[in-house]
């Protein structure tokens, strides 16, 4: 592990020959931790994971203890494990899905235990068809093994795991989404409140979601207690996380590192993380979690990766999804771009969302192919306005869920970082970058 | 093409076991329905809504919000290029723009011999191979314009059987375990219908 | 859901700075709107599930965290709830909902059906923003495409605000149109080739609030502008669902569900919807026809009068008063039902006199037992169905049980020889052989160990145990057709015996069959529900003279017909050669009757066949009142007058007394309606007053509860005859033109039924006044006290029931919605959707005869022999055959085969 001495977590199997099978698993530690576990009181689980801090990796970064104990007292109680990592630019999960599902397997067991559910799916995004082969065959081989099922390892505690294919939606990845979605039906959010899974989720039942790098972690946390995870990282952001590094870097990849004490300068330029930028480049710009989060300058490239840091700063580190924009990027067309995918994905729930992505994406290819208008960069920003009142951060909403707010985060961050460039379009009819 | 064959009705009643309410089978029932024949025929979603007590205008809403499911022939390799931030920037449309030239075909549309369908995709999560494509969800990255053609050839000569299976066929591993541990009926949950906004 | 009930608010929240009561568990939005506070809004309907997806409602609401904006259709009130609804922020964000759904949106609105009464054109008018900013391309679709016969949509117009399909869905039960794609591409869509045929798919127009959806019968009919209306009440069916009935011109163009809280909650079935265009037909009688030598001729109503007096007097003095009978009345006003009861009961004297044609039951047994409202049934601890099928017949009350059974969980109980629509609500459906109902409801109010009318022990068992309970309801009807009335009389009477404290619910369907009841049109009947004996001396009094002995019913009239007994016959807007299940017996009875009188609408089989034919005005060709199952007494509104010289039916029978040489002294309904609160017990009280009273525009239960409560009384200025400032809405009060598009964004709206009729006024010269004005009480000319009224012992023995061969199967029969009654045939949109005469039978049954797929079969009985399509269908029980009553035109139907001699019919059903 670069940088500091912590030992990597939940990547430390994927170089491993064939990590995905049972037998590689439990050659290296697998299953060690829901053994512990299973010895454990549940609520006593609960407290380690408090006491770790782990912050959710799905994209809110919700303690997760926290969001078990708020669970409704009633049951059946239900565990969803969000696998549908569909956050641009984010490819972490897929990974983990592929390289180590039985890592995920015993975290979702834990978890299960922990908070007594009575099932658990784990909601695999559709087009991760060699996750959902693995997820399931691991699955398969668990069963076998006693890890899950009836009376696992002869604890008396049984719970079935079920992996469940997506079809293809990115707003499936919102927890009330996938949901609806795996309830059959459209992947409409619901509307918060009342629908916090915790209180009414799955079926109606109380319903713990969290995401597979998350459940990923819980092994390590029984195995070594709340207090080693914690004593990584600096303040509220503990541990050690993935983060996937992209676009104008010489090595993009999946980098697991101690949180807090790695700065996005580290992960770029370290040679054994990002090595730097391209062809010698110089940075433009970068997201720092995905591109629902608005984007830093170069100025900002020493800030660590520290959840509340970035928070401050007005972005977030959402989904731990780092893209690398080097200077002979057109902000213009990834501003563009970005705004075509929210348009795309859009549920079509809320008014303001499913016409504003579609007006946002029309007037910027009309700038990005040189047809824009001087008024255009106001209209941005104010319809943008009356999609996220204010355009601060973290964004208030007019719409059911955030992806209608989060559409504007790239556009603001460009007009606002880039004005020359976009008036150039509107001015020159045409793209400066060729 | 048509209803279910008995095999895959079986499968039906399997997958809608494992789920505390039925209507929780539809997305899975569906993507075996593509597999049988390598798209959402109309028989086919009359007949996943009979299985689930639901009418077939509730199955094909609720499929058509899904962009992995086809209720028009789609080709036998369902090419997707992503475009999205990382893939753009690493010539992602140069590629999509590639592959149109290559297959003679634009995006969203299938060759004459229905082997290709084109689609400009959203990230596919695999950003760290840039530029990428999936073809019938199998990833391919980094793809430049000549491992594009070979890789053309290779499917189309079907060269890439094992690894690529025709489109419609999602996971191939079957899974082999009931629900022990809620037939026990130790962990059996009370199913609550409510609960939608 | 927010809804009327009139329970008081015990919360106090604070809407802009003024405290205001709130009810717990309502949305903001609705407390907010009763306080007077309009919150605007798109996808919200008082009558729907909240989805807050159109944001349009978005208000400034305090939280932990401050102000912020929420959707006022999503948030439950709560005690000292802030809510900030003007504000920048909050205009602003309604601002920009309206900028976003014009985005996409045609701005269409001049060759727009809902152009003029379009809620997204009126709010952006009050709250939109002024000139577009959108210079894009806006989004494509193909023109109007059918989503059924009778509807049509325009997916450029549609704001995807999920109303239709959550009606669909969660009202109508027929989730045949859904949300298709994802953002801005969504659409509402069928499942390709299969059209949205739902019985109540004309609301999903009705509440559009743009012009996506339209009626397709109405599709360019009318601008709204020109429209006309009046308040008024469906006569479609007895449910008697609450309509704004527009016309343009002289003809009407369309109906419009009002939300009556007791009824019909806004909703309206598509027969009822669309059956304003029979009224309009150019087949209507207009004029007066008198047999001439064999031939129908046009005459003056001073000539068809004298005919029709000089008939009947014929008859009478040569034959007596036993040798007169007047068949029908079910659909007319309760003013007309009472005047023809008059002339026949107190002036021609003769008692064989029925509303019902064979398809009832006993009056005794209607309007004796303890009477239940569709809201005691909806609340009610349990249900009893002993009713044919209530979807088919009663689509309205369908929506209402349904809903009762779905959201307020009451358990129900049904007792049918076929499975209905209402079956998959039930907790238990019991499957009865015909003709067994008695037995089966003897099993199910004392348990029985063993199975019963071939319903097996357990069903009897569970549904016992659900009825071991205080106030159970029963709806009460004719299951089967072909199942004699006798057999139901008896099963409800064990019912009422053994359910404690249990209430009926009338099932039957003629319109305002239970107003003509209670008018008297029944043998053995004097109006008011008094029995004839009872009744004697209080009518000899008030009319000068009533029958000497009790008559015959129309089973009773038809026979004696037959028999050549009944030499002067009047048809009151009945048809029994179409209606009455015995067909064979009808069509002698017309053979052998002597002297005909028709008063009708149209020519029909029966009056095609009458010496003097009398044209009468139809709905909302003349004002009066109607009564609907319930015995709820609401207001009739006229909007046109009658084609040619056609009376109201009360005008026809007065002057029809007057050449009878007597003179019924009433020149108004005013005058009528006197009379009848005057005289009929049921109705004490029941003042024009009373039911002009805003108040009470949901319509009054008869009879009165003794010592009704205040808001039952006249209200002082009403009864001294200014009552009619209190009518002066032509809409129930503070109808939302969100919830009901069409009826209060009109500028142009009708008058109040009231003056509306007076101001047209029919060619009769009938001018009913404004409400309540001559409403005064002289004394009873009697001081004698009013007779009781009836209560039935009830008579538990069932009418002898032959057993069941092993060749043949027991027949079940009924009516579907879109029969081939002249009404449906008469209105073009409705006449197509008339299905075939399929034969339904259990497939195990067909199976036998190696038809398990269905296929022709020869259909034997002593009546007729005829070549039938048969159909397997597991919700008919073996043993049983379903074959419609009623199909469309020149089907066959199984009125040629029921012998209403006879408890049951049965059929031999071969291969041919
Ligand atoms: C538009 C949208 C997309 C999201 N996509 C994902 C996703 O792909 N994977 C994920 O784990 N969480 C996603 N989330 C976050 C989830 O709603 C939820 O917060 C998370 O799964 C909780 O798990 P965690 O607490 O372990 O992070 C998304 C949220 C939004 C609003
Ligand atoms: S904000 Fe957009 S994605 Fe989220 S619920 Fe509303 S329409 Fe759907
Ligand atoms: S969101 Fe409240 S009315 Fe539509």
């Amino acid at each position: 592990m670069p940088l500091t001495d912590a030992r990597p977590i939940v990547t430390r199997r994927v170089s491993v020959p064939e990590s995905w099978t049972l037998k590689a698993y439990l050659e290296n530690g697998g299953y060690v931790g829901l053994r512990k576990a299973l010895t454990m009181e549940p609520e006593a689980i609960t407290q380690e994971v408090l006491a770790s801090n782990l912050l959710g990796r799905g994209g809110a970064g919700f303690e997760a203890g926290k969001k078990w104990s708020m669970l409704r007292k009633a049951q059946p109680v239900y565990l969803v494990v969000n696998g549908d990592e569909s956050e641009p630019a984010t490819f972490k999960d897929h990974m983990l899905l592929e390289a180590d599902p039985h890592q995920i397997l015993e975290g979702v067991v834990i978890c299960a235990y922990a908070v007594g559910a009575a099932q658990a799916f784990v909601y695999v995004r559709g087009e991760f068809a060699l996750g959902l082969e693995r997820m399931t065959e691991a699955v398969n081989e668990a069963y076998e093994h006693g890890a899950v099922g009836r009376d696992i390892f002869g604890s008396g505690f049984s719970v079935d795991v079920v992996v469940h294919p997506g079809a293809g939606a990115y707003i499936c990845g919102e927890e009330t989404a996938l949901i609806e979605s795996l309830e059959g039906k459209r992947g409409f959010p619901r509307i918060k409140p009342p629908f916090f899974p915790a209180a009414i989720g799955l079926y109606g039942a109380p319903t713990v979601v969290n995401n597979v790098e998350t459940m990923s972690n819980l092994p390590w946390i029984v195995e070594h207690g709340g207090a080693a995870f914690a004593a990584l990282g600096i303040g509220r952001s503990t541990g050690t996380r993935i983060f996937s590094l992209s676009g104008h870097v010489k090595r993009p990849g999946n980098y697991e590192v101690e949180m807090a004490k790695v700065t996005f300068r580290d992960l770029i330029e370290d040679p054994r993380l990002g090595g730097g930028i391209r062809d010698g480049n110089q940075l433009k710009a970068f997201i720092p979690g995905g591109v629902s989060a608005p984007w830093f300058s170069p100025d900002q490239v020493d800030m660590a990766l520290d959840q509340d840091a970035v928070g401050k700063a007005g972005s977030m580190l959402g989904s731990g999804s780092v893209v690398i924009m080097d200077h002979t990027t057109c902000a213009v067309r990834a501003v563009w771009r970005i705004t075509r995918f929210f348009h795309r994905e859009s549920c079509g729930q809320c008014t303001p969302c499913r016409e504003g992505s579609g007006w946002l994406e029309k007037i910027m290819r009309r700038i990005e192919q040189g047809a824009g208008r001087e008024e255009d960069l106001e209209l941005l920003l104010d319809v943008c306005d009356n999609i996220a009142p204010g355009l601060g951060w973290p964004p208030q909403q007019t719409t059911i869920c955030v992806l209608g707010p989060s559409i504007p985060s790239s556009i603001k961050s460009g007009v606002n970082m880039f004005r020359d460039e976009f008036l150039t379009h509107v001015k020159e009819g045409a793209c400066p970058y060729g | 093409m048509a209803r279910l064959n008995v095999e895959n009705v079986q499968r039906a009643r399997e997958l809608i076991a494992l789920y505390p309410v039925p209507r929780s089978a539809l997305i899975p029932i569906l993507h075996v329905a593509q597999e049988q024949d390598g798209w959402l025929t109309p028989e086919a979603v009359s007949h996943v809504a009979e299985l689930l007590d639901l009418t077939a205008a509730e199955v094909y809403g609720t499929a058509s919000f899904y962009d992995m499911f086809f209720t028009e022939p789609v080709g036998r390799h369902l090419v997707s290029v992503c475009t999205n931030i990382a893939c753009l920037l690493n010539g992602g449309y140069e590629l999509l723009e590639h592959a149109e030239q290559k297959l003679g075909i634009k995006a969203g549309a299938t060759t004459e011999d229905g082997e290709f369908t084109l689609e400009e995709a959203e990230c596919l999560a695999l950003c760290g191979a840039a530029p990428c494509l999936t073809v019938n969800w199998r990833f391919f990255g980094p793809v430049t314009p000549e491992s594009f053609d070979k890789l053309a050839g290779y499917l189309r000569d079907g060269e890439l059987a094992h690894q690529v299976p025709p489109h419609g066929t999602l996971c191939r591993v079957r899974r082999s375990v009931g629900l022990p541990a809620r037939s026990a009926g130790e962990a059996g949950p009370g199913v609550d219908s409510g609960g939608t906004a | 859901m927010a809804d009327t009930a009139s329970q008081t608010g015990t919360l106090t929240i604070n809407v802009d700075g003024d405290p205001m009561p709130a009810r717990p568990g309502e949305m903001l939005i609705a407390a907010a709107e009763r306080g007077g506070v309009y919150i605007p809004r798109f996808c919200y309907h008082p009558r729907l599930r909240p989805v807050g997806m159109c944001r349009m409602c978005l208000v400034e609401v305090k939280g932990p965290r401050g102000f912020g904006l929420a959707p006022a259709c999503f948030i439950p009130v709560a005690d000292g709830q802030e809510v900030i609804t003007r504000s920048d922020k909050v205009k602003k964000a309604q601002d920009g909902v309206l900028e976003f759904l014009l985005v996409n949106h045609p701005l269409d609105c001049p060759v727009c059906d809902k152009g003029g009464e379009c809620p997204l054109q009126d709010q952006t008018l009050a709250y939109g923003p002024g000139e577009t900013r959108f210079v894009e391309e806006k989004r494509h679709w193909a023109k109007p495409i059918a989503l059924s016969d009778l509807v049509s949509l325009d997916r450029e117009r549609c704001i995807q605000c999920d109303r239709c399909t959550r009606f669909a869905d969660e009202v109508a039960g027929d989730p045949l149109i859904e949300f298709k794609g994802r953002g801005d591409h969504i659409e509402v869509a069928t499942f390709p080739d299969q059209p949205f045929a739902s019985y109540f798919s004309g609301n999903t127009v009705q509440i559009c609030p743009v012009g996506a959806l339209l009626s397709r019968p109405y599709r360019f009919k009318a601008r709204p502008w020109d429209l006309e209306q009046v308040e008024s009440t469906c006569t479609m069916c007895s449910v008697g669902c609450r309509i704004a009935v527009q016309s343009s011109g002289p003809e009407l163009t369309r109906y419009i569900g009002l939300d009556s809280d007791p009824v019909n909650h806004g909703w309206l079935c598509d027969k009822g919807r669309y059956s304003y265009s029979y009224v309009n037909s150019p087949e209507r009688l207009s004029h007066p026809l008198v047999r001439k030598s064999g031939e129908m001729v046009e005459a003056s109503w001073g000539e068809a009068l004298e005919a029709a007096a000089r008939g009947l007097d014929g008859a009478r003095s040569v034959h007596g008063a036993a040798s007169l009978a007047v068949l029908g009345g079910a659909r007319l006003a309760n003013e007309d039902a009472y005047t023809w009861a008059r002339l026949a009961k107190g002036v021609l004297r003769t008692d064989n006199v029925d509303a019902q044609l064979g398809d009832g039951l006993p009056a005794e047994v209607v309007l004796g037992l303890p009477r239940a409202t569709i809201d005691d049934a909806c609340s009610a601890p349990a249900v009893v169905l002993l009713a044919p099928d209530l979807k088919e017949e009663l689509p309205v009350l369908y929506l209402r049980l349904r809903a009762a059974a779905l959201e307020a969980g009451v358990p129900f109980v049904e007792l049918t020889p076929r499975k209905t629509g209402m079956s998959r609500h039930c907790e238990a459906s019991l499957a009865y052989r015909p003709g067994e109902a008695p037995a089966l409801a003897k099993a199910l109010v004392e348990g029985s160990a063993s199975d019963v009318a071939g319903v097996p022990a357990a069903s009897i068992a569970t549904a016992h145990e659900l009825l071991g309970v205080e106030g159970a309801v029963v709806v009460l009807g004719r299951p089967s057709l072909a199942e004699s009335a006798g057999s139901i009389a008896a099963a409800a009477a064990i019912l009422a015996g053994g359910l404690p404290g249990c209430r009926f619910l009338p099932a039957l369907r003629r319109a305002n069959v239970l107003g003509a009841l209670d008018m008297g049109l029944a043998p053995g009947l004097l109006p008011g529900r008094v029995s004839l004996d009872a009744g004697r001396g209080w009518f000899t009094q008030a009319w000068g003279g009533t029958p000497e002995q009790r008559g015959l019913d129309a089973a009773g009239i038809l026979g004696a017909a037959a028999e050549g007994r009944i030499q002067g016959l009047v048809l009151l807007g009945s048809d029994p050669l179409s209606d009455y299940p015995d067909r064979r017996l009808a069509r002698a009875a017309l053979a052998g009757a002597g002297f005909v009188v028709a008063v009708d609408t149209f020519l029909t089989a029966s009056s095609g066949q009458a010496d003097v034919v009398l044209p009468a005005a139809a709905f909302a060709e003349r004002a009066g009142t109607t009564t609907n199952l319930e015995g709820r007494i609401t207001r009739l509104g006229q909007k046109i007058v009658p084609p040619g010289v056609a009376w109201p039916d009360w005008m026809i029978a007065a002057e029809l007394a007057f050449r009878l040489g007597a003179d019924l002294g009433v020149e108004s309904l005013e005058e009528i309606w006197q009379e009848i609160e005057r005289v009929a017990p049921s109705h004490r009280g029941i003042s024009r007053a009373l039911l002009a009273d805003r108040r009470h525009r949901d319509g009054v239960v008869a009879p009165l509860a003794d010592g009704a409560p205040a808001d039952l009384r006249p209200p002082p200025e009403a009864a001294t005859g200014t009552g009619a400032g209190s009518t002066t809405a032509a809409v129930p009060a503070g109808v939302d033109p969100m919830s009901t598009p069409g009826v209060d964004s009109v500028e142009t709206q009708g008058l109040p039924a009231t003056d509306a009729a007076a101001a047209t006024a029919p060619s009769g010269g009938v001018d009913p006044g404004p409400e309540g004005a001559l409403d005064r009480d002289p004394e009873p000319s009697t001081p004698a006290p009013p007779p009781p009224m009836l209560t039935w012992a009830g008579d538990h023995s069932p009418p002898p029931l032959a057993p069941l061969d092993g060749y043949s199967l027991r027949l079940i029969t009924g009516r579907t919605l879109y029969d081939s009654g002249s009404l449906v045939q008469h209105t073009p949109a409705l006449a197509s959707l008339a299905g075939a005469s399929r034969l339904r039978a259990n497939p195990y049954d067909l199976e036998r005869l190696g038809r398990g797929q269905g296929g022709q079969v020869r259909v034997r009985s002593n009546r007729a022999t005829f070549l039938a399509e048969a159909v397997p269908d597991a919700g008919v029980p073996r043993g049983s055959v379903w074959l419609p009553f009623d199909a469309g035109a020149g089907e066959i139907s199984a009125g040629e085969v029921i012998d209403a001699t006879v408890a049951v019919t049965d059929l031999r059903v071969e291969t041919p």
